[in-house]
């Protein structure tokens, strides 16, 4: 009876493991190819597009040239010196919004009275767009670093407070009563029951915080800056240097795509004990 | 024996529904002895399960006398270990984590008392497994192997193996009785399994519906391990059923009949 049992339930992660080990790297790199695929014949549309002179180079400058751009900014470290500023705004801001958010989650989360009492506001703060807020807080706090960072702050506070919320709210009332039987104290509810248990939306709000981080960024750079990414798009923007702006964009892109990798590989590490729906061809 | 540890007496319970007041439990009595062995057999809407969750402090709102140990019952607490329906592991624990809980594996007692309780519930190989790897009748392995670990004066299952298959659920009743009889930890397991309630109980309380009530208590004088195809079984296997077949519509399960 044992043996029956153990033999229909191998680990999982071992049966996992022996049905994929001999064609892994072959479907990795199908995936990888997949992935490029759509952008590559893109690329290479507008390239030859641009060489056969149906583009105009003002409005839409050919990849080559974008290249270009990039590799020269990129070797005269202009473009690193204006990365440096905007990641500093942009990780201080997170810190700042998505820090608070996390608290304010937890703390409405755990109480329905504070719940009654700031959730309704929080609520209202929540869809004031950052181009409706930013001539007030240039206004109060002037043009340097204080506002922008607290712009990219409000940003980034709202999707971790939601998510963090949220997510305490859904911890199956099942496991409250086993945690009660096991006379957890009241610390151990919070950190050996709600927040593991919320941990996935914890992470979501992260990876949207750290998104609106970004666009937070963009805006309050483009306010009035005379440093940063999104002062580069700016300027050049002002001076029609279409590839420069390209590069800006660019650069905006991998980064953010960076920091979501980075946050999703910490959440794979993290929650490798879930059990949810990959779709339906995943190998 | 020793006396009588756990001691319920004229014990009522009403439910306040939006249609009236609904009874649920009416006077009833029980006494179990330390280490004894109890199953409590009905149909839905008996009261068997609300009986269970108010010894085990899970419901405090009665009317009557609940004693454990001659103490009153407060609040839940690990001297009641309790088995749900459900496994209710933590699934971002592994096993063994899931057996510590609140525990730390860290502490060398803590550590000896769990590898010895994986080994009592046949998880050995497992340790490291989360509960999405683990059958039905692993994961309830686990929830058992975590009350135990709190060394609990008296274990209290409602409808453990209700969600099994008929070979499991054979399969964990002997591993339960394999643990009971190591560890002599007083069981109050309730059921709707006829077979279940013979096969393990050294007494069967037969518990009836509208209102609940304890219909008969039938002690089951039967060395273990029992043998479900036997004379004298399947005649206590009838005893029981007549209880039932008194009262119109016993949705009773007749039990795989193994």
């Amino acid at each position: 009876m044992q043996q029956a049992e153990t033999k229909r339930v191998v680990p999982g992660h071992i049966r996992a493991e022996k049905r994929r080990q001999p064609s892994r790297f072959s479907i990795q790199s199908v995936n990888l190819l997949l992935g490029v695929l759509l952008p590559v014949i893109l690329l290479a549309v507008w390239q030859i597009a641009g060489m056969m002179g149906k583009l105009n180079p003002t409005l839409l400058p050919t990849p080559g040239v974008i290249v270009q751009e990039f590799v020269s900014l990129a070797a005269s470290g202009e473009l690193l010196r204006h990365l440096g500023v905007s990641t500093w705004r942009a990780v201080l801001g997170f810190l700042l919004g998505g820090g608070l958010g996390l608290a304010a989650g937890l703390w409405v989360g755990f109480s329905y009275k504070t719940e009654r009492l700031i959730d309704p506001s929080l609520q209202m703060l929540r869809t004031l767009p950052h181009l409706a807020v930013a001539p007030l807080f240039i206004l109060w706090f002037g043009f340097d670093e204080t506002s922008k960072i607290l712009l990219i702050a409000k940003g980034a506070f709202f999707p971790l407070y939601v998510n963090t919320f949220l997510g305490i709210r859904s911890v199956d009332g099942k496991l409250f009563d086993v945690a009660r039987v096991l006379q957890f104290s009241r610390w151990q509810m919070i950190s050996k029951l709600v927040l593991p248990a919320s941990l996935p939306n914890i992470f979501l709000g992260m990876r949207l915080s750290i998104g609106v981080a970004w666009l937070g960024l963009v805006v309050a750079e483009m306010m009035g800056s005379s440093s940063g990414i999104g002062f580069l798009i700016n300027d050049a923007r002002y001076f029609s240097i279409t590839s420069v702006v390209f590069v800006g964009i660019i650069v905006f892109a991998l980064v953010g795509k960076l920091t979501d990798s980075l946050v999703k590989l910490l959440e794979r590490r993290l929650l490798r004990w879930q059990d949810s729906y990959k779709g339906g061809d995943a190998s | 024996m020793a006396a009588e540890m756990l001691v319920v007496q004229e014990l009522n319970k009403t439910f306040a529904t939006p249609t009236g007041d609904v009874i649920a439990l009416n006077r009833i009595g029980l006494q179990v002895k330390q280490g004894e062995f109890i199953t409590i057999i009905g149909p839905s809407g008996c009261g068997k399960s609300t009986l269970l969750k108010i010894v085990a402090g899970l419901d405090t709102r009665y009317e009557g006398t609940v004693l454990l140990n001659g103490k009153p019952i407060d609040g839940p607490s690990i001297e009641k270990g309790f088995i749900f329906q459900e496994p209710r592991l933590f699934p971002w624990l592994t096993v063994e984590k899931n057996i510590a809980a609140n525990l730390s594996l860290r502490k060398p007692e803590v550590r000896k008392r769990v590898d010895e309780l994986i080994e009592l519930v046949r998880l050995k190989g497992f340790e490291q497994s989360y509960p999405r790897e683990l059958s039905g009748g692993m994961a309830q392995r686990v929830a058992i192997a975590r009350a135990l670990l709190r060394s609990p004066d008296i274990l209290l299952l409602d409808e453990p193996f209700g969600a099994l298959d008929a070979f499991t659920r054979s399969h964990m009743q002997e591993v339960l009785l394999d643990i009971w009889q190591k560890n002599r930890t007083t069981m109050l397991f309730v059921t709707h399994d006829l077979d279940e309630a013979v096969f393990l109980g050294e007494r069967v309380v037969i518990m009836n519906p509208r209102p609940g009530h304890i219909r008969h208590i039938l002690p089951i004088n039967l060395p273990y391990p029992r043998k479900r195809s036997g004379n004298a079984f399947q005649e206590l296997r009838h005893r029981v059923l007549s209880e039932f077949e008194k009262v119109e519509g016993p949705d009773i399960d007749e039990g795989a009949g193994i």
